[in-house]
């Protein structure tokens, strides 16, 4: 679709995105230590920590993917959101003090604290950017998305602008001014979404919202042809020629009569009447011929309380197809065991004091997050039953929601979004530079730096790591957002919890084993993703038919051979004397 | 931090004790929520609370059941010395 800039929503965004690269650079006026640039000298508050805990953790994925997934494919996307905050038990049960006593600026410190070993350090570092890579391309997708009709800007103009603004707020303050932005940006996000489902439950539901006329029913097509033009049902595309939004309440139920709106309705009674509704969803099925790429937006009247149960994105669950079931198992576990894998976050309990102060900040981001989930339901469905869905974008249908109400509302809700992607992305760009700086060039090359060089060596990575970042996002940028978070989780679970945990819990692991258990389950999930189904069809454009690999989501796989190859390398080689923590 | 530790202390932590307890708990309530959705999803149908389905109160409940048991943690934590 087409879209207007306004001025208004343009001064709003701008006054957000200055704003917050003002705060860096203000927290970036005094000289910094490698303790301060890594770990905010550890003395950040827990309050503070945990808020920024959801800052870092609510990405593009959470607020754009999911959304987005409710609004078109109903209850599935809060799927997401189920598994998303059961990871954080892991987090806060599991790992969190263990990982604040080992470890001083990143997860390898704490890996490697008993071992002293460069091949963990090595193999860790290398986890821990390709982590951080496979999570920045969602955020760098959903920014590009954000700007199209924000700014009436291309897609690549957003990506390259995140990146710049990104680069900049890691650069002048490192983790300190990281710390802030996620804090604020944790703050912002919550409030607003909570101000945002507030005025769903006040407007209620009502029959064939922001449409002009009666409702349209008739398919849409729309065509890219091979000279770059593109058409809607067979004209140039122009404002008066567009894809008409969609996202309708086709009827009521029944007790309401012949009325065509609600009213407002209370949290639980807007979920059961929606269940008792109709509502239009619009799929998209694409075909190649000699005049262009054709996309065909087919309408579907349902009934509510199919969209409200799970089947409607994993339709394996309703249709009973095991490949499906496979699928949809192995990423509830992965996004169970990944959060407590993933670097981003594990670098921020090195932000507070002690241990004590990391249990607290857990508790706090639980309840900001597991909040902000809750809410995610209803934005979804607020925008499937909105009237101003994009039906080429998934990603778009929380901010045209907040358009739903007013353009005020459409800019605020657009400028959070893009600063959920500045705090994510920071956060990432953070843990990517420690890997480089501190594990590779630091401890695993031997390179001896003093405090001054370990940061700048720090902002080097950082830079490097916001350029590729760019270059990803806008080659990824026709994916949902959630579905390529999907893929970090894995990785993140296969390489990296089975070293963690086995660390912890089993006296007998070996430096062999963890290098064998983080290698063979970063390489094995990585494998499996680039060689599954989906990455053929959506990636390479090949036939899913031509993928080897049984079913897409690797981790009910490869997460057990993590610790398998870790308890059989470990035996298999011989146990060593514990090393001093170093920190 | 400083001290030369072994990670199986923080295993034998009483803190590790009380959240490996907890722990337990929630992957229970998890697996029985994957259970239904893989093995029963017409279970999810039935609407328990107020009018809305088991799927949203079994995922509701979820979420949550994580703020609960975060909360009992920090509280039975609460006198523990950092350092255990």
């Amino acid at each position: 679709m087409l879209y207007d800039s306004s001025p208004m929503a343009i001064a709003i965004f701008a006054s957000f995105v200055l704003g917050v690269i003002g705060l860096s650079f203000w927290l970036g006026r005094k000289g910094q230590s490698a303790k301060g640039y890594y770990a905010a000298h550890g003395e950040i508050h827990w309050f503070v920590n945990g808020i920024a805990f959801a800052g870092d953790y609510l990405s593009a994925a959470s607020f754009l993917g999911i959304c987005g997934m409710i609004a078109f494919y109903g209850y599935d996307g809060f799927l997401y959101s189920i598994g998303f905050l059961a990871g954080w038990i892991v987090a806060l049960f599991v790992i969190a003090e263990p990982i604040k006593a080992l470890g001083k600026f990143t997860f390898a410190d704490a890996l490697d604290a008993r071992f002293n070993s460069r091949g963990i350090k090595f193999a860790v570092a290398i986890s821990t950017l390709i982590v951080s890579i496979f999570y920045l391309i969602p955020q760098m997708v959903g920014a590009g998305h954000l700007i199209v009709p924000l700014l009436g800007l291309p897609h690549a103009v957003g990506v390259i602008l995140v990146g710049v603004a990104v680069t900049l707020i890691v650069v002048t303050a490192g983790m300190v001014s990281t710390t802030w932005v996620q804090f604020i940006k944790g703050s912002l996000l919550v409030f607003f979404c909570g101000v945002l489902t507030i005025m769903i439950m006040n407007r209620g539901l009502l029959v064939n919202a922001g449409q002009q006329g009666d409702e349209d029913l008739r398919p849409q097509v729309h065509t890219q042809t091979p000279d770059g033009r593109v058409l809607v049902n067979g004209k140039p595309q122009t404002k008066e020629n567009d894809l008409r939004p969609v996202g309708t309440l086709h009827a009521l139920p029944a007790r309401y009569g012949d009325a065509r709106e609600t009213g407002p309705l209370r949290p639980l009674e807007y979920l059961s009447t929606l269940e008792d509704s109709k509502i239009v969803t619009w799929s998209a099925k694409k075909h190649t011929d000699e005049k262009g790429v054709h996309t065909t937006y087919t309408p579907t009247i349902r009934e509510g309380k199919d969209l409200l149960k799970p089947g409607g994105y994993f339709k394996g669950l309703s249709s009973g197809s095991l490949t499906d079931r496979l699928n949809f198992a192995s990423l509830m576990l992965a996004l169970f065991c990944g959060t407590a894998s993933l670097p981003h976050i594990l670098i921020r309990y090195y932000t507070v004091k002690d241990a004590a102060a990391a249990r607290k900040s857990t508790v706090v981001g639980i309840a900001a997050i597991g909040g902000f989930y809750v809410l995610t339901l209803y934005l979804g469905l607020g925008a499937m039953t909105s009237g101003y869905l994009d039906p080429t974008s998934t990603n778009m249908a929380a901010p045209l929601l907040a358009k739903s109400f007013n353009e005020t509302l459409f800019a605020v809700i657009s400028a959070i979004a893009f600063t959920t992607v500045l705090g994510t992305v920071s956060g990432l760009i953070m843990a990517g530079s420690g890997a480089v700086a501190h594990d590779l060039i630091e401890n695993c090359f031997g390179v001896t730096m003093n405090d001054h060089e370990k940061v700048r060596a720090g902002k080097i990575a950082a830079v490097f790591l916001g350029v590729v970042a760019m270059v990803l996002g806008i080659l990824f940028k026709n994916f949902n957002v959630s579905f390529l978070v999907g893929w970090a989780f894995h990785i993140a679970a296969s390489a990296n919890l089975p070293a963690l945990v086995m660390l912890l819990f089993w006296p007998r692991t070996t430096k062999h084993g963890i290098i064998a258990a983080v290698t063979v389950g970063m390489v094995s999930s990585l494998g499996w993703i680039l060689l599954s189904a989906d990455t053929f069809e959506k990636v390479y454009g090949l036939p899913r038919g031509d993928s080897p690999i049984p079913f897409s989501q690797p981790g009910l796989v490869t997460i057990p051979l993590g610790f398998l190859v870790l308890i059989l390398v470990s035996l298999l080689t011989p146990r060593q004397e514990p090393h001093q923590v170093r920190a | 931090m400083g001290k030369d530790h072994h990670p199986k202390d923080h295993v034998s932590s009483p803190s590790r004790t009380i959240g490996m307890r907890l722990f337990l708990i929630y992957v229970l309530l998890y697996l029985g929520f994957m259970g239904i959705v893989l093995f029963r999803p017409d279970v999810l149908s039935w609407r328990p609370l107020g009018g809305v389905n088991l799927a949203i109160a079994y995922g509701m409940g979820l979420i949550a059941a994580a703020f609960v048991l975060s909360l009992i943690y920090m509280v039975a934590c609460r006198g523990i010395s950092q350092d255990n």
